[in-house]
């Protein structure tokens, strides 16, 4: 099938203006008949919840966390991208518009792009209102800074804790909608099915985490916000609970999956120190403007202190590979590079995965005060963890996986292709192609939620009665069965080996095979590895306790059973998709060491629908046109 | 209605009616300190002195003395009653950081002091601790009048070691309330800031120390018999 | 930094099963535990040995365990996210910890936390606090231009220095009154700072310190064990400023 994104023609510049007009609307007064369901309360569910609830609707909001505060939306460092052009140094929207693109390796859909380009400003307006303390000068005015794949400073800031603030401004307005009774806001829930009823999505399953209850809440609408699926590389920069489960869940009901291929693996982060650890911490880009990157010449010097090896034993890879961008260079292009000298034996610190990342230079040229002045928390951050001071000796990093660029597949009105299942954020497929620029994923976010959504949820509300399907509707009953009876399954194997075992083992098979690189054979190899693991987690793994208790282990079988049967469908996505780019890098289509696309043959979103258990998914294609701009090849040598 | 009712109302009015009796405490000690000499006739001229104000000003000083003692133990009580049940059951092992043997135990320093007070008042005010030497039944005279022999009951008060006893481990009493309550106020009265904070507990605890200092030198003296009546 | 020295440590954990269950401390055993686990880390590794035994694991809150989240709060030693300075627990390292030693692992003890399972507790209760005023009643959209309201740096330096807060509930934890009010104070101050938050402050402030109260936290009394607990550092003066904040408001 060839999927339609219907996005508006005519200029790009008035298609969102124009799509505007042309939505309909409804009734302020009917507006509260309307039930609508956001599930996830990052920067994308938290600002829809929080702007349906005010516009008038029902809303009733849904988190994991035992806070909506707490998302992981939080955790974002470095900035927010936006069209402001304070700087005057040549910004538009027109130009964000473009970056994105770009930046996104042409595999992006130009409307919805435009449309975020658009929206930024308004974002930025939107949360200085509510009270996020922005960087600022010392005459008051907003300040920018510089962020990767833009040549002007468009990224606002609030410390190094960027996410935190906007997410708190978020969390903030949906506290006054919840005070105000229009939001009522479930916490420790988690969505374990879509509710679809005569194809339509009528509500969703959750699981009250504390009692352990099946709880079915239903609606006119249901809203997915909940984030991106890179824990299925078990390490990852994502929060512990970041699961890829209520997008699976909705796409076995229907929803097509679209580039599930699309993960984005960022270059710095803090390397894994043994097998027990469980997450990996994300050092800002920024560092890589003053650091420099290298590893040992010769595989000797690996085991020695790295003071010791001399200037000229040093192999400052980025620099020689790509003289031009020298350490800056984005996100994949580095992340691949360290993995290759690791891959030639020639990586330090455990394991041999890591490099180093040296301040040595700068601190002689610009002074230890100047350095800790511009990244003091960061080696701080980087001494907690690794008890080595950066000041003294070079850091070592790794890339880790980061960001989901795919997701489910939704047309430019954010509805997939179930009508009344809308996918925001992290959690769709939609502006960022193949890789995301940086500071990038706030102001999507902020976007779907505060200004898409609310304008085209009501779109598809005018078309349809209110209310007419209700919990006592047998489907939901059945759906709490089915989702019981899969949790008494696991319950009841009483295997081997633990949750986290397969977990990391999943994760192992997903990183070796299709994580920065990915070759034919390696895809294939996981395909005929992970349906054996899968089929070795339902006959061996232990999950302790009972459903009708708070049970942590019976939560991550869940999630861990969903990722399993996912990371299947992620490598059969990566298997097809015969060209590299982005975050998508097979090492049969390159240039010299550089991604190599194929915009005759694969210049198309990539939807995957679900076809049943054991059964090959059906791919649908929605081609992607470039009227504005032109197909370029991405070159930092 | 905020005031008495809310937190940090109840928390303002502790700390203005604490903060009052510490002034009280400053004044008193100096007017007290004229036991040394400073003052021609010594203390029997200060007590003379108050004592000749108008009435009015005399009664009126002493019933706001009382509403703030009163204000002070009214919310003190009730404020702790509710502070125990912030946290009903504690941790096994006890960890802290920045409270104090002082700020933890206010209401037990202000229960000591409070039954000082009363001592106090039964000793000096009312005299009839040691009815034999009470100013009020012995006078001497001063500026060709006879007054109160206010010196003598002190001395022969303090040259008992349980009485000077009882006085020292007060003022240690009262040290250890004030050195927190001090700049407890400053921070309630949001008179503080980053910078000054810390500096404001020292200066607390100066005070406090004070406080002590000055107090306890007039029963120490007198029962050292350094100073004779 | 790869030594292969390991520690063994005895750990006595708060179990209970449920709200209503008294609850009792249990030991355990941590093994094979090096300097380099986190704190977290160390408790997978004891409940994975607790999976294979059939036990029941220790439950906790934790999520992106890299200290921002605030989902993380276990009292270790006494210490509200194990005394570490401006550390969460989940950032604390085992390398803070010695071969042999014991340590006691409890939830945040508060009247306003009730504990639901193990060590983990019910904070709604700092929700309801933020639900009663911390916020700018704006509307999405419809707002001025960012640069409309000039805020020097100062000032947005001062008001990020609340904002910081994670919301995690160690001041109320490492309160013997289990008071909020750091938590209440440093929200109070952030939008009493900022130009934008300023109207609404008296109503603000009155209806935050409020909900707190009813929500079962107590008094402060200035003990600033919040101060010492925090994992961002958040200063007391955000209390003092939440005071001068309330008087305003009494005269107003």
């Amino acid at each position: 099938m060839i999927l339609d994104g219907k996005c508006p023609t005519g200029p790009i510049e008035q298609t969102w203006d124009k799509h505007r007009f042309d939505l309909k609307l409804v009734n302020p007064a009917n507006k509260r008949k309307y039930n609508v369901i956001v599930v996830g309360t990052g920067l994308a569910g938290g600002a829809a919840a929080a702007s349906l609830g005010e516009l008038g609707y029902n809303v009733q909001a849904f988190c994991y966390q035992d806070s909506p505060r707490r998302a992981h939306s939080i955790a974002a460092q470095g900035g927010i991208n936006a069209a402001k052009n304070y700087p005057n140094d040549g910004d538009s929207i027109y130009r964000l518009f473009y970056d994105t693109i770009k930046g996104g390796d042409f595999r992006a859909r130009e409307a919805d792009v435009w449309r975020l380009a658009q929206v930024s400003n308004n974002i930025i307006d939107q949360c200085v209102a509510q009270g996020v303390p922005f960087g600022r000068d010392y005459a008051g005015y907003l300040d920018n800074r510089s962020f990767g794949g833009a040549q002007v400073s468009r990224t606002f800031f609030a410390r190094g804790q960027t996410g935190q603030q906007l997410l708190l401004g978020a969390y903030s307005a949906l506290s006054r909608q919840i005070k105000l009774g229009s939001v009522k806001m479930y916490d420790r829930r988690e969505m374990l099915d879509l509710v679809v009823v005569d194809g339509v999505a009528r509500g969703i399953t959750v699981r009250n985490l504390v009692t352990g209850e099946m709880e079915s809440y239903a609606a006119d609408a249901v809203c997915l916000a909940t984030g991106g699926y890179v824990n299925v590389f078990y390490l990852s920069t994502n929060a512990m609970g970041c699961s890829v489960t209520a997008n699976w869940k909705a796409h076995k009901k229907g929803a097509f999956f679209a580039n599930p291929c699309y993960t984005q693996i960022h270059p710095t982060c803090i390397p894994q120190a043994g097998d027990y650890q469980s997450k990996l911490t994300l050092m800002s880009e920024s560092l890589r403007n003053d650091g420099r990157v290298w590893v040992p010449k010769k595989k000797e010097d690996c085991g020695k202190h790295p003071n010791e090896i001399p200037e000229d034993a040093r192999d400052y890879y980025l620099e020689r590979k790509y003289p031009s961008y020298g350490n800056l260079a984005p996100r994949d292009i580095a992340s691949r590079a360290a993995k290759e000298q690791c891959d030639d034996g020639r990586g330090v610190g455990p394991g041999g995965r890591g490099v180093y990342l040296d301040f040595g230079d700068s601190i002689k040229r610009l002074g230890e005060d100047t350095i800790r002045e511009r990244y003091g928390n960061l080696f701080e951050m980087y001494e907690k963890i690794t008890d080595e001071n950066g000041y003294k000796r070079p850091m070592r990093m790794y890339p880790a996986p980061h960001y989901s660029m795919g997701g489910l597949w939704v047309d430019y009105n954010l509805m997939s292709n179930i009508p009344g299942l809308f996918v925001l954020g992290e959690a769709n497929f939609s502006v960022h192609g193949a890789n995301r620029l940086g500071a990038s994923a706030l102001m999507q976010g902020l976007a779907d939620g505060y200004f898409v959504i609310p304008y085209t949820i009501g779109g598809y509300l005018a078309t349809v009665k209110p209310g007419q399907v209700k919990t006592d509707h047998p489907e939901f009953k059945q759906c709490e069965e089915d989702v019981k009876a899969e949790q008494n399954k696991m319950l009841a194997i009483n295997g081997k080996k633990t949750v986290f075992e397969f977990m990391r083992e999943i994760g192992g098979l997903m990183w070796e095979n299709c994580g920065m690189a990915r070759t034919k054979e390696s895809l294939e190899t996981n395909l005929k590895k992970i349906p054996a693991l899968r089929e070795e987690f339902w006959k061996n793994v232990k999950v302790t306790g009972s459903g009708a208790e708070l049970n942590q282990q019976l939560e991550n079988a869940g999630r861990t059973a969903d990722f399993i049967e996912f990371s299947e469908l992620l490598c059969r996505d990566a298997l097809h998709r015969n060209e590299s780019c982005g975050g998508h890098f097979r090492s049969e289509f390159q240039d010299a060491g550089e991604a190599q696309r194929d915009d005759v043959n694969f210049c198309y979103v990539g939807a995957w629908e679900y076809k049943g258990a054991n059964k090959e998914p059906e791919l649908h294609k929605e081609p992607l046109k470039f009227d504005n701009v032109h197909l370029a090849i991405r070159s930092y040598k | 209605m905020q005031l008495t009712s809310s937190s940090i109302g109840r928390k303002i009015l502790m700390a203005i009616t604490g903060q009052a009796m510490v002034l009280f405490a400053v004044v008193h000690l100096l007017g007290n300190s004229s036991i040394f000499g400073w003052l021609n006739g010594g203390i029997n001229a200060y007590a003379e002195h108050l004592h000749s104000l108008p009435l009015p000003i005399i009664v009126g000083f002493r019933l706001a003395l009382l509403a703030m003692v009163c204000v002070h133990i009214w919310f003190g009580i009730q404020l702790t009653i509710e502070n125990r049940g912030g946290r009903p059951q504690q941790y096994a092992v006890k960890s802290t950081q920045k409270a104090t043997f002082a700020s933890e135990n206010m209401i037990w320093t202000g229960s000591l002091l409070g039954l000082f007070l009363l001592y106090h008042l039964a000793h000096f005010t009312l005299q009839v601790i040691n009815p034999e030497t009470a100013a009020l039944k012995n006078l001497v005279p001063l500026h060709n009048e006879m007054v109160p022999n206010v010196l003598g009951m002190v001395v022969t008060g303090f040259k008992n070691f349980f009485v000077s006893f009882i006085y020292v481990g007060a003022m240690v009493t009262l040290f250890l309330h004030l050195s927190h309550g001090i700049q407890s106020f400053f921070q309630t009265m949001g008179w503080s800031c980053d910078k000054s904070q810390p500096l404001l507990v020292k200066f607390g605890t100066l005070v406090a120390l004070g406080l002590f200092l000055g107090y306890v030198t007039i029963p120490l003296t007198i029962f050292a018999g350094i100073l004779k009546g | 930094m790869s030594d292969h020295k390991t520690m063994t440590l005895t750990l006595i954990v708060w179990r209970q099963k449920n709200a209503s269950d008294a609850g009792k401390f249990e030991t355990y055993t941590a093994k094979n535990i090096t300097e380099h686990h986190s704190f977290l880390e160390m408790l997978d590794c004891v409940n994975e040995d607790l999976i294979h035994t059939g036990k029941d694991p220790i439950v906790f809150d934790h999520d992106c365990r890299e200290g921002i989240c605030g989902m993380c709060s276990q009292v270790v030693n006494g210490a509200p996210h194990g005394g570490q300075e401006r550390t969460t627990v989940c950032q604390l390292h085992m390398r803070k910890f010695k071969d042999g030693d014991t340590i006691y692992i409890e939830p945040w003890r508060a009247r306003a936390f009730p504990i639901i399972r193990d060590l983990i507790v019910d904070r709604s209760a700092l929700d309801k606090i933020i639900q009663a005023g911390g916020y700018t009643s704006c509307h999405t959209g419809g707002v001025a231009d960012g640069n409309a309201i000039l805020i020097p740096k100062p000032v947005a330096d001062e008001a990020m220095d609340a904002a910081e807060c994670v919301g995690c509930g160690a001041c109320v934890a490492g309160c013997p009154n289990g008071s909020a009010m750091l938590f209440t104070g440093a929200k109070v101050s952030q939008l009493a700072i900022l130009p934008q938050g300023k109207g609404e402050a008296a109503a603000r402030v009155r209806n935050m310190t409020n909900t707190m109260t009813e929500c079962g936290f107590g008094n402060c009394t200035n003990h600033y064990e919040c101060m010492a607990a925090c994992p961002k550092g958040i200063n007391v003066k955000f209390i003092a400023r939440m005071n001068r904040e309330f008087m305003k408001a009494l005269i107003a």
